[in-house]
């Protein structure tokens, strides 16, 4: 069982399936609607949903600015489909008016991989470091952004083909404490992308908590 | 690093349609006849748009025979937004779907609020690599469209009357026969599902977790922030909402009320906040002045 709690942004989209992940995880998932649920939190999920709507939403709801700046604190968020496109730092096809955080440096097409038709299930390939997960993972990509460009300081976690082209095209990536994917982890069983980001909280809380004892 | 073939990539698959309802869980999709009602859903904040020629409330006055859009609008509104866009088929009309196929729209209706092409089947929804949503009244008539091949089921309400009435009686039929189902033993369910006249399988299955296999969302008759409130009390993931808000007074203040009420449902201050000084809702009709009941629609 691990101490953190981790928030799970409850506008709108697929919520439940990610908190059902963290609780496979042993983790107290709690639904973000207002400000005051952002209190202690150790971690953020951007679930997916339709981004258009979910940034509308967090400007409404008083979210926008509190959610920036617990992250511009250093606070681990992970964003998935909706979520990666809210994190990006461009957003390709978009409306001119839908509000990100530009926290991952990254430019992403909204819809890249077409329409609903287009929408598919493959294999992704997870390339992580050591302790990290690796190997094949089932990914479901539903009018997914297409990660177009990353910058120098991105990691990318896995590739897959993109259907059309057959070209390989980054659709995890991490950037310091952000992490994102283009596809849905939380539709699969496969729990090593939470794993990885409830790391990623862990030690954070770790490095909060003991600065001195955890090298850098 | 090599070259990866896409030859693993499947489209079509039941997760992969299912997994769009799950994307439009919390939200609201709305029916929209023009391109420029589809932009003013979107900067709105719907999740998707119902593309159509006439809404359910200018259906029910026109009478005569309702069919699928013309594709040119469908096309103009896939053109002006670009968040999902969903189509009506008649039910049974499995060709109507294949050209809603070809035109890409993310999802169909296969809709009772057109007239019914086949008044004994509905559309095999399996061979479609686009995903369907259908209506029902009843768990029943849920598990049989779930067993046709639908990826998201809608309460059929009573479209085009602005009454909630029977989109209330529809969801608390089936979440409340759900909740029963979970209470019967493994002997008891195949009563059920003679009873139902739904498959084993998906009884067994609901008895074990609860739910059903795909999501539940809400349709007809919903008119004010309230309805959506209540109706996602009840259980309801989603709402569609047609008539309600192009048929109001202010439309786009209204639609932005909805999707803030979709979003807060429990929350009723805020659903207090977003109700204020809307105008008038849709004047709507009751059950009982209704000459035909949509909802009868479908087998």
């Amino acid at each position: 069982m691990s101490v953190v709690t981790i928030g799970v942004l409850a506008l709108q989209g697929d919520v439940r399936e990610h908190l059902a992940a963290l609780g496979r995880l042993g983790v107290t998932g709690r639904p973000v609607l207002t400000e005051p649920d952002l209190d202690g939190l150790d971690g953020l999920i951007l679930p997916g949903g339709e981004s258009t709507t979910l940034s509308l939403l967090l400007a409404s709801s008083g979210l926008f600015d509190p959610v920036a700046a617990v992250i511009g604190a250093g606070m681990p968020v992970f964003g998935t489909c909706a979520g990666l496109v809210l994190l990006a730092r461009e957003v390709r096809g978009g409306r001119p008016d839908q509000r990100g955080f530009g926290v991952l440096d990254c430019a992403v097409r909204r819809n890249g991989y077409g329409r609903q038709t287009e929408s598919f299930e493959t294999t992704v390939e997870l390339s992580g470091g050591p302790d990290e997960p690796s190997g094949a993972m089932p990914a479901i990509f539903i009018r997914a952004p297409l990660i177009e460009e990353v910058g120098a300081g991105v990691e990318v976690l896995a590739r897959a083909a993109t259907p059309g082209d057959g070209e390989l095209r980054p659709v995890v990536c991490r950037q310091g404490s952000v992490l994102a994917s283009a596809f849905h982890p939380e539709l699969t069983a496969d729990r090593r992308l939470h794993q990885l980001f409830l790391a990623m909280v862990e030690r954070s809380v770790a490095v909060r908590r003991e600065p001195s004892t955890v090298a850098g | 690093m090599t070259e990866h073939s896409d030859a693993s990539a499947q489209t079509g698959t039941f997760a992969v349609k299912r997994g769009l309802a799950d994307m439009l869980r919390g939200g609201v999709i709305m029916d929209v006849v023009t391109a420029d009602q589809a932009k003013v859903a979107e900067d709105a904040g719907a999740v998707s748009v119902m593309a159509l020629e006439r809404v359910p409330a200018d259906i029910r006055r026109d009478g005569g025979v309702a069919r699928m859009s013309d594709p040119a609008l469908i096309e103009a509104i896939q053109e002006a937004v670009t968040i999902p866009v969903m189509a009506k088929a008649r039910i049974g009309h499995f060709a109507e779907a294949q050209i809603l196929e070809a035109l890409q729209v993310d999802y169909i209706d296969e809709s009772e609020v057109l007239s019914p092409a086949d008044e004994a089947h509905h559309i095999d929804k399996w061979p479609f690599t686009i995903p369907f949503v259908c209506g029902a009244t009843n768990l029943g008539e849920a598990l049989r469209r779930i067993s046709e091949g639908a990826a998201m089921i809608r309460s059929k309400g009573e479209a085009g009357t602005g009454n909630v009435v029977e989109a209330v009686r529809h969801l608390r039929s089936i979440l409340g026969d759900i909740r029963r189902l979970t209470q019967a033993d493994s002997a008891e369910q195949y009563g059920w599902a003679k009873q139902l006249g739904a498959p084993i399988g998906l009884v067994q299955e609901i008895a074990r977790t609860g739910r059903l296999p795909v999501p539940l969302f809400c349709a007809g008759g919903l008119a004010t922030p309230a309805d959506v409130s209540l109706v996602m009390q009840l259980g309801a993931e989603a709402v569609f909402v047609g008539s309600g808000i192009f048929k109001s007074d202010d439309p786009a203040r209204r639609a932005r009320a909805i999707v803030e009420a979709a979003a807060h449902f429990a929350d009723a201050e805020h659903v207090a906040k977003v109700s204020r000084g809307l105008g008038e809702a849709m004047r709507g009709e009751g059950p009982g002045s209704l000459t035909e009941h949509f909802a009868d629609r479908g087998w």
